[in-house]
């Protein structure tokens, strides 16, 4: 397992919930929680991933998701399972707006 | 081109698929869920951390309190897609908790989402100690007058000690694509060799341990269609008439004698088919065909 964490420069967001959680922790899947950080110009992303050597990945994938959305006072924890990029990016959105109060 | 078009059945969201937090807030009134320990207060596994894997931020089963039909009841959902809703240390501490707590608060029943194949070996001592917890709470829940209704009906099924706990629930309810049983397909062919259960016949193993079977048992009270709405009208029809039983040690007896006699009664056999035809149902090969609807009439009209 590695354990991986990241920070990012972000425009703030207003969020509408308190927490959100999306995903399940199970074969290529994972959980992504979004909860308040304390940066409000800064997004920390903490991550327990199963499969081993892809930080950079993350590092991609995420800077690419911070530099879209206004993830700014933000605190994201991620358990993964050996999801794909593709994967991680929808969970992410999906989590995002329901913390921004979009569906549900 | 003028072909007859079937009119697909008008169903809700499918039960089997769902995750245990859909299944919770669907089945529930709507905006009147609050869990108890969300993920947010992260209350994940430590015996996984140690084996380098990753955790669930409430380590694979959901609790809380909400309202059914504007009815106060507290509910615990197990996820069976993390580590197929296996048993733990915590995972077991919360279900207990929220047992206990039903005590406490009295809510009209508690609904039990079962989706699991029991321990979770990786935790070994701590999730058996913790299934055996679960066994002594469900108890004594029903025996302060709460009932205990077990769901059964996702992609996990109930097994091992999950079986065990969902039988001593007041009751049952399930889908055609929910199974229980104690030992799971594979464990059986494992331990016994494929000659005796070929785990990869699909069809063999929901004609044994299938909703269909089990309610043709009597195992379950309801045989439900795969979908929230229907298990949240039917365990709302089952609770308004429901009058909970306390288990008592002369009605436990009473069971094990039945049990005993039905191991008896279908010794030998070795598939669903044969069971069904012994049950008296005239065409056995039909039932793995039948709607709900269908069955739950073949059912009433045999003499069980």
């Amino acid at each position: 397992m590695d354990q991986l964490t990241f920070q990012f420069p972000a425009q703030p967001c207003k969020p509408s919930a308190k927490a959100s959680l999306c995903g399940v922790v199970s074969s290529g899947n994972l959980e992504v929680l979004i909860t308040q950080g304390g940066q409000p110009n800064g997004c920390e992303v903490s991550i327990h991933t199963s499969a081993r050597g892809f930080a950079p990945i993350w590092q991609a994938v995420l800077a690419d998701f911070a530099a879209q959305h206004a993830l700014g006072g933000t605190a994201i924890t991620i358990n993964d399972m050996g999801a794909t990029p593709a994967v991680v990016t929808l969970r992410l959105g999906q989590a995002f707006r329901d913390y921004c109060g979009g569906a549900q | 081109m003028n072909l007859p078009q079937p009119s697909p059945p008008s169903r809700g969201p499918s039960f089997y698929e769902a995750t245990a937090r859909q299944r919770v807030n669907r089945l529930l009134d709507a905006q009147s869920f609050a869990e108890f320990l969300p993920p947010q207060s992260a209350h994940s596994s430590p015996h996984l951390a140690l084996l380098d894997l990753p955790g669930a931020l409430d380590d694979g089963v959901v609790i809380g309190s909400g309202t059914l039909g504007g009815k106060p009841v507290q509910i615990i959902a197990q996820e069976g897609q993390f580590l197929g809703g296996a048993v733990g240390e915590m995972h077991g501490a919360k279900i207990v908790g929220l047992l206990q707590r039903a005590i406490r608060d009295k809510p009209l029943a508690v609904l039990f989402l079962v989706d699991s194949g029991g321990v979770r070996l990786h935790e070994a001592n701590a999730g058996l100690i913790a299934l055996s917890e679960i066994m002594r709470a469900v108890l004594d829940t029903r025996a302060a007058g709460i009932p205990v209704f077990a769901l059964i009906g996702g992609m996990c099924g109930a097994f091992g000690g999950m079986g065990i706990v969902s039988r001593l629930c007041s009751a049952i309810l399930m889908s055609e694509q929910g199974r229980l049983a104690l030992s799971g397909p594979e464990v059986i062919e494992t331990v016994a060799g494929v000659e005796e259960f070929d785990s990869r016949d699909r069809a063999l193993v929901w004609r044994v341990t299938g909703g269909k079977h089990r309610y043709l048992m009597g195992d379950c009270v309801a045989l439900v269609e795969d979908d929230v709405e229907d298990f949240r009208q039917t365990i709302i029809t089952l609770l308004a008439q429901w009058q909970e039983n306390p288990p008592e040690p002369h009605a436990l007896r009473a069971e094990q004698e039945r049990l005993t006699q039905r191991c008896q009664q279908f010794s030998g056999m070795r598939d669903g088919l044969e069971v069904w035809a012994a049950l008296g149902v005239p065409n056995p090969q039909q039932i793995p065909l039948l709607e709900r609807d269908a069955l739950v009439t073949l059912r009433q009209g045999l003499s069980l």
